[in-house]
């Protein structure tokens, strides 16, 4: 099996994969990035907490037409995970809008982004169908 | 009159289009003369300069050198898309403060043929993984994790306000139509970039750049200018009739940034920064929506106008669909919306936008838009937003009301 890395320090991998978020531990407000301080409120204290793996997606584009070397057509949007807001590509579903839904349900899948000259492969994310369809 | 009433005396902005042969200091330079002109002032005048040119390469100084060196402070300003406003604002500040009578605000961009505003730079997976940048990404991330370019931004900002309102009708013939307003409005402006009309057919079947929004959806990259001369009270008050009686009254100068809001992290929130600098606007003018004979709002893309008429209070909390609906905001109904043609007919030079959109309303104020003036104009919102996030909102008013 090839070594694996994560595309970005939040994806948690193993074997139940997930988003970890930096919590504000004076308002809650959550980060994917690290912060000198709450954007919210200007606690500088954080914890790290899972960020759940079902929800709705609030939004989203199709992005046709991008920078060289970015693949098209891909789905982009807004996934609400219970109150946690997820910037994700929606995938496993065909990139057009009779099957991408406003408010449809979605729940978080790795996927193989690239492999690089020493074997390793990197793993990034993304929300997929949640219901049969 | 008030004693502490800033006045915009001169005003002008140049063609929008290709200038493939002027350079930005040429087209800086056009919209200043010619706004001192119209003020009917001079560079001797004038007691502070701002001027914003986003991507370069010029400044404030390289103007002075083609229009008039006096040694007065040059603030050169970046705030993204409104970066005009903001050399607006800051002209303003400055009269306020008491530290000059008079000051020129000038915003330009050479943009005809440069593609997509953002996400443009062409990206390339490393040969090793090794963590770098703020979350220890291995490998670029627009494209993996969501988009980084203005069209879909500003799609997911139209498609979120859908289904923040239970739209359950045909989202891309909505915002389709929208465009086609806008395309429709621009042929009546001879400084459009593009004049032409657009049926929905074409809008709808021209190529795709983001869903919801098409090519012709999406605002123009081109090149232009704009320039205002702003003055005090006290100096309008010693200038000529003629002078007086053209002068735009600045009821509201407001410019915001985005206060935190739980999802903008993952996505820009354009909504509450422009909520705050609308509320604010309101009341610094004392006036509301209802009092607005036009509006020139930022409608960088089509999604985003749908918004905007939210934000900006110019219907009830979640009646923007209903709204346009209506046909309020043709330039035949209640609260005209980007008689201009706005950003996606008119263009959208970046720093000129800002004072272009100021430049439409007064125009019409003044009763001087001709073909497309909106009959009785006397009060007016332009507003413009850069991401980041920056607000502008200016209110505006003829100096005969
Ligand atoms: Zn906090």
């Amino acid at each position: 099996m090839p070594t694996q890395i994560p595309l970005v320090d939040y994806l948690e991998l193993g074997d139940a994969p997930h988003l970890v978020a930096q919590e504000c531990t004076a308002c809650g407000a959550r980060y994917f990035d690290r912060r000198n301080a709450c954007a919210g409120c200007f606690g500088t204290e954080f914890r790290s907490v899972p960020v759940g793996t079902e929800g709705t997606l609030r939004s989203f584009t199709i992005v046709a037409h991008a920078a060289p070397g970015v693949a098209t057509p891909f789905v982009a949007g807004v996934v609400d995970v219970d109150g946690t807001s997820v910037k994700s590509n929606i995938i496993n579903i065909p990139p057009d809008p009779e099957h991408v839904r406003l408010g449809m349900k979605v729940r978080l899948a790795t996927l193989v982004v690239g492999t690089d000259d020493a074997g390793t492969d990197a793993i990034g994310f993304g929300f997929e169908p949640a219901e049969g369809d | 009159m008030a004693a502490d009433d800033i006045w915009i005396l001169g005003i002008r902005m140049t063609k929008f289009g290709k200038h493939p042969d002027r350079d930005t200091i040429d087209l800086a330079a056009e919209a200043s003369m010619a706004a001192l002109a119209d003020g009917g002032v001079t560079m001797a005048d004038i007691g502070i300069l701002a001027f914003g040119n986003l991507r370069g390469p010029s400044t404030g100084q390289m103007l002075q050198k083609q229009i008039g060196q006096t040694g007065i402070p040059v603030f050169n300003v970046a705030n993204a898309c409104a970066t005009g406003a903001t050399a607006l604002r800051t002209a303003i500040m400055a009269i306020k403060a008491g530290e000059c009578e008079m000051g020129l605000a000038v915003g330009v961009e050479k943009l005809a043929g440069a593609g997509l505003l953002s996400g443009n730079a062409a990206q390339s997976d490393v040969n090793v993984y090794e963590p770098s940048g703020r979350v220890g990404e291995v490998a670029p991330l627009d494209g993996r994790i969501g988009t980084v370019t203005m069209p879909g931004v500003f799609a997911q900002v139209g498609m979120e306000y859908l289904y923040n309102h239970d739209y359950t009708g045909a989202e891309f013939e909505l915002f389709a139509r929208i465009s086609q307003k806008n395309h429709a409005h621009s042929t009546l402006n001879p400084l459009a970039a593009y004049t032409k009309e657009m049926s929905l057919e074409q809008i709808m079947g021209d190529v795709m750049i983001a869903y919801p929004n098409t090519r012709s959806m999406c605002s123009a990259n081109c090149d232009g200018a704009a320039a205002a001369v702003l003055v005090s009270d006290q100096k309008l008050r010693t200038l000529s009739a003629r002078q007086q009686a053209r002068a735009i009254k600045i009821r509201a100068s407001v410019l915001t940034s985005d206060p935190w809001q739980e999802a903008c992290q993952v996505l820009p929130d354009v909504n509450t920064l422009t909520r705050a600098a609308a509320k604010q606007a309101y009341e610094a003018a004392g006036v509301g929506p209802e009092d607005l004979d036009l509006v020139e709002l930022h409608d960088c893309f089509a999604t985003a106008e749908l918004v905007h008429y939210d934000n900006l209070g110019l219907c009830a909390p979640g009646g923007a669909v209903d709204l346009f609906e209506s046909g309020a905001t043709n330039r035949n109904g209640n609260m005209p919306v980007n008689v201009s043609g706005g950003l996606e007919s008119k263009g959208h030079p970046i720093a000129a936008t800002g004072i272009a959109n100021v430049w439409e309303v007064c125009h019409h104020l003044r009763g001087e838009a001709g073909d497309r003036q909106i009959d009785g104009a006397r009060m007016g919102l332009a507003h413009v937003i850069g991401l980041g996030s920056a607000c502008g909102v200016h209110i505006l008013e003829s100096a005969s009301a």
